[in-house]
């Protein structure tokens, strides 16, 4: 036992009782508790609004000695110019799933928990070794190559996009969408490797030669390189979220893979698609939302409409020509429970519901 | 998950990535560095996967806290002076952090190695989070301290003010000009390296003594992911330093970026924790003592000085300097003096030393009370409305200071200003770095070199500028600094909110015109500028003009 010493005296900062609560004093603003620098979507700001609105400045509202460093070929900042769409005020719009920290980590995390529980389960009772051989064969090459389409997105489309907005609150919105694809795309890749370290039958490195090679992918991985090739973040994001996704994202995710996987004795696969294809419903609404303000804007309203219908010449074609050489793969799984008229009709369906709300025209090539 | 599995699932993630065929992503923000030689490596292993539920979980004892510094009514607890300077703060920091997340596509466009590509994009997540929980915290502080004149008008008062702009390059600098300058060696390795140091671990710290855990809860959870960004940071740079091209870059930003941290950051955090504490324990470290062994001996003498042995020229000469600012030259105090100055234009409000705080002084900085002792006995003279002038109009020994056009701290120490006439207009800069800054390194050609992606330093850089010879009263109002009754403006020279008289309105503040050091540095007669310009460099310390410096 030891002996006993007289403790070192610590240095500790005296508490002292202040009274600097909220109430304690009457005086000039002591009540004006609300930031008071922006006009609240509602009645009352929500807790996104306020961590969000404004955070990144603006010239055009408080920003009086404007931005303090410039590119060498122009000026520094978020410009307005980095996309050809206009807004008399690019500051109204609010993500309507209003993300911030709490948010992103909750939903995340819950996405992350029900798909390595539904996984971990799917190990202990050694679902795979029931999986009809074509369904394997389908999830070795198909599911393989679509992880990499989220990833390119995640990491080349909305990262960079993240950057480029005018406002906070629509780059953090991108940011969010780039944490979903790049989650998901993870997602896939671990399930591949669940499934390469099973007793099955299953190459794990097969994914990587469909998506390069394998001619039925390739329509997709064009339509993706292509949109990572572009500059205009406004155009980054109505191609991929309001044409790719809709006519090619759902295509494959919802109206293929969410309807024949239980078919073909596979719950696994639906429950980790199925958190993709939520993913992409918030990704979805926020986009257009935004979509909706700028065609309804009531100074650019007519010239971003016009702006829109020219990306949708541009875009449409390409991933319909991108879902149409996806075609085979209908007819791989040994249990086909739709064919692809019927899945490319119903991802048409909600493209045009999509269209009619913007006010947008119908690319000729959507009725061919 | 075992770290075995986590390697596997790694390795696994790193396959998601291919070389384009049809398109390769736009190449938005250009670089003059080259990495056809790097190696590729990923230091970070880090999956979603993992990453989510870890920072929930980290979010959760954050919101934990919060909700019981209310339960238990912190705020009986807090000392207004500290918290006064959180407004300032808190209203600078989540646009650096947001800007670090619009930051990560610079990186990943200049770096072409998919594996250090999935660090950056973790880094950006978490940066939305810093970015929002930091917002977050100032909303509670608003909503349950004693005043929430400031903490309402937060990032408009960011936008307008002087401070401000100040704060503002620790944010604009990650996300403009070169890529590797900016999102690289300026954000990640010097300013979260290096300052994060005394802005995440330092100042919590601080604020604990004072009676706020919630700051230290906060930013202790921000800075438990910094360790994952200096890690992508330290990468690249490896991976920079593998073309020998690269070296004069490397030289030229690490000069660059280390001096403007320590302007920006030391001039901040140096007063927040200096002059925002009620702490007074002689044991306690002082700024000085906690920078020497953040910056000097973990950051300078454990992390840059290894990276010699790769070559790389370390800018020894200026990590001294900066110690010998914050040492010798007062930096702090001259930088705490200014906002002090400066209180009418400020949306805080800045509390008065007293005996105990000058004895601290003393004893940390010997001969303080002789450089800055009067000057702040004059500021508590002086600090309620009726009999007087705000300190800046009234004859108190000081000479209001001219800007560093590059920095935009003013040149407080008098004798380093530099004065020259660049792109045709005459500027004054805190120090000959400073100077260099703007005439030798962001510029289109460096030493004879083409860097045609250098940015360029823009924007009305000096306050002043927008508000010369106008009125006080009307320069308050303009910037929206007055609270709900219409006339008290929002910042005071004390911390005494329960007598109407001690409050300054602004009736007190008209008739004041505010003129701005540079128009007038313009204005003047080539020789009147020789004289102006001499006298003002022998001015100090605390601000004396050079007679009075004579006089004392």
């Amino acid at each position: 036992m030891s002996t006993p010493t007289k403790p070192k005296e610590r240095s500790l900062p005296k508490i002292e009782l202040t009274d600097a609560e909220a109430g304690a004093l009457e005086f000039p603003d002591s009540t004006s508790r609300s930031y008071n620098y922006f006009t609240p979507q509602k009645m009352r700001a929500t807790t996104y609004e306020d961590v969000t609105v404004d955070v990144q400045p603006d010239p055009d509202r408080y920003l009086t000695q404007g931005w303090v460093y410039g590119f060498a070929n122009g000026p520094g900042g978020f410009p307005v110019d980095w996309t050809e769409l206009k807004s008399s005020d690019w500051h109204e719009f609010r993500d309507p799933n209003g993300e911030w920290e709490q948010t992103i980590y909750r939903n995340n995390a819950n996405v992350v928990r029900q798909t390595q529980q539904n996984l971990e389960n799917a190990k202990r009772a050694n679902v795979y070794s029931n999986f009809p051989r074509g369904w394997v064969k389908f999830l070795e090459r198909n599911l393989g190559a679509w992880m990499h389409a989220e990833h390119g997105l995640g990491m080349h489309v909305f990262i960079a996009a993240q950057r480029n907005a005018p406002t906070n609150m629509i780059n953090n919105a991108m940011a969010v969408n780039a944490a979903h694809k790049l989650r998901f795309a993870q997602d896939m890749a671990l399930y591949n490797l669940d499934l390469e370290e099973s007793h099955i039958e299953f190459d794990g490195q097969l994914h990587r030669e469909v998506w390069q090679d394998d001619p039925v992918w390739q329509g997709v991985r064009k339509n993706v390189e292509l949109l990572t090739a572009v500059g205009d973040w406004g155009e980054a994001l109505f191609a991929t979220n309001m044409v790719f996704e809709p006519l090619v994202g759902t295509l494959f995710r919802s109206h293929l893979v969410m309807q024949i996987a239980a078919r073909n004795g596979d719950y696994v696969t639906p429950t980790l698609v199925g958190a993709g294809e939520n993913d992409f419903a918030r990704d979805h609404s926020y986009s257009r939302v935004l979509f909706t303000l700028l065609v309804q804007d009531p100074e650019h309203g007519e010239a971003n409409k016009a702006k829109l219908a020219e990306w949708l010449a541009r875009w449409v074609p390409l991933s319909l020509r991108a879902a149409r050489e996806l075609q085979p793969i209908w007819s791989q799984p040994q249990e086909r429970t739709i064919t692809f008229a019927e899945s490319l009709e119903a991802a048409k369906d909600d493209f045009r519901t999509m269209l009619d709300e913007l006010d947008l025209p119908e690319p000729k090539e959507l009725s061919e | 998950m075992s770290r075995q599995s986590l390697s596997k699932a790694h390795k696994k993630i790193t396959e998601l990535s291919w070389e384009p065929t049809f398109a390769t992503p736009a190449t938005r923000f250009g670089t003059d560095y080259t990495f056809d030689k790097a190696p590729k490596k990923d230091p970070l292993k880090q999956i979603l996967r993992s990453y989510f539920p870890m920072e929930e979980e980290k979010d959760n004892r954050v919101f934990g806290a919060m909700d019981g510094a209310i339960r238990g009514n912190m705020f009986r607890q807090v000392q207004e002076r500290w918290m006064e300077w959180q407004k300032l703060f808190l209203s600078i920091i989540p646009f650096p952090e947001i800007s670090a997340a619009r930051a990560m596509p610079l990186a990943i466009d200049a770096v072409p190695n998919p594996e250090v590509h999935n660090g950056l994009a973790v880094q950006m997540i978490d940066e939305v989070r810093h970015s929002t929980i930091q917002m977050n915290l100032k909303r509670l502080y608003m909503n349950h301290y004693i005043d929430p004149a400031g903490f309402n008008i937060t990032e408009k008062a960011f936008a307008n003010s002087y401070c401000g702009t100040i704060g503002r390059q620790f944010g604009e600098g990650f996300i403009t000009g070169d890529a590797i300058t900016a999102a690289n060696v300026y954000l990640t390795v010097v300013a979260e390296t290096a300052f994060t140091n005394t802005l995440f671990v330092a100042m919590p710290s601080e604020a604990a003594a004072n009676g706020d855990y919630l700051l230290p809860t906060v930013f202790h959870s921000v800075q438990s992911d910094e360790s994952r960004h200096i890690s992508n940071g330290y990468s690249i740079l490896l991976m920079a330093l593998a073309d020998e091209s690269n070296r004069q870059l490397l030289e030229r930003d690490l000069r660059y970026a280390w001096w403007n941290n320590h302007c920006v950051v030391d001039a901040a955090i140096g007063t927040f924790i200096e002059y925002g504490t009620k702490d007074r324990r002689k044991d306690r470290d002082s700024y000085a003592e906690m920078w020497r062994r953040w910056i000097y001996d973990d950051y300078y003498r454990s992390y840059l000085m290894p990276l010699e042995k790769y070559g790389l020229k370390i800018p020894h000469d200026l990590i001294e300097e900066a110690w010998n600012r914050i040492w010798n030259k007062g930096y702090v105090h001259e930088v705490a003096q200014f906002f002090a100055t400066g209180w009418p234009v400020n949306y805080w409000r800045i509390d008065a030393m007293t005996d105990d705080d000058f004895e601290w002084f003393e004893e940390k900085y010997p001969g303080w009370y002789n450089k800055y002792g009067k000057w702040w006995e004059n500021y508590n003279r002086l600090a309620y409305p009726g009999k007087n002038k705000p300190i800046a109009f009234e004859d108190v020994d000081y000479q209001y200071p001219h800007r560093c056009w590059t920095c935009m701290v003013p040149c407080l120490i008098r004798e380093d200003m530099v004065c020259d006439k660049v792109d045709g207009q005459w500027r004054t800069y805190c120090s000959e770095t400073c100077a260099w800054t703007d005439t030798t390194a962001f510029r289109p050609t460096y030493e004879g070199r083409e860097t045609p992606n250098m940015g360029q330093l823009t924007g009305k850089r000096e306050w002043e500028t927008l508000y010369h010879n106008q009125d006080l009263a009307d320069i308050v109002t303009d910037l929206g600094y007055v609270r709900d009754d219409g006339k008290t403006l929002v910042g005071q020279p004390h911390l005494h909110l329960d007598d109407p008289k001690k409050m300054w309105t602004l009736d007190d503040v008209r008739g004041l015109p505010f003129p701005s050091p540079n128009v007038l540095l313009n204005e003047m007669s080539d020789s009147d500028r020789d004289a102006h310009v001499a006298a003002y460099k022998q001015g100090g310390p605390g601000g004396r003009p050079a007679k009075a410096a004579a006089a004392s």
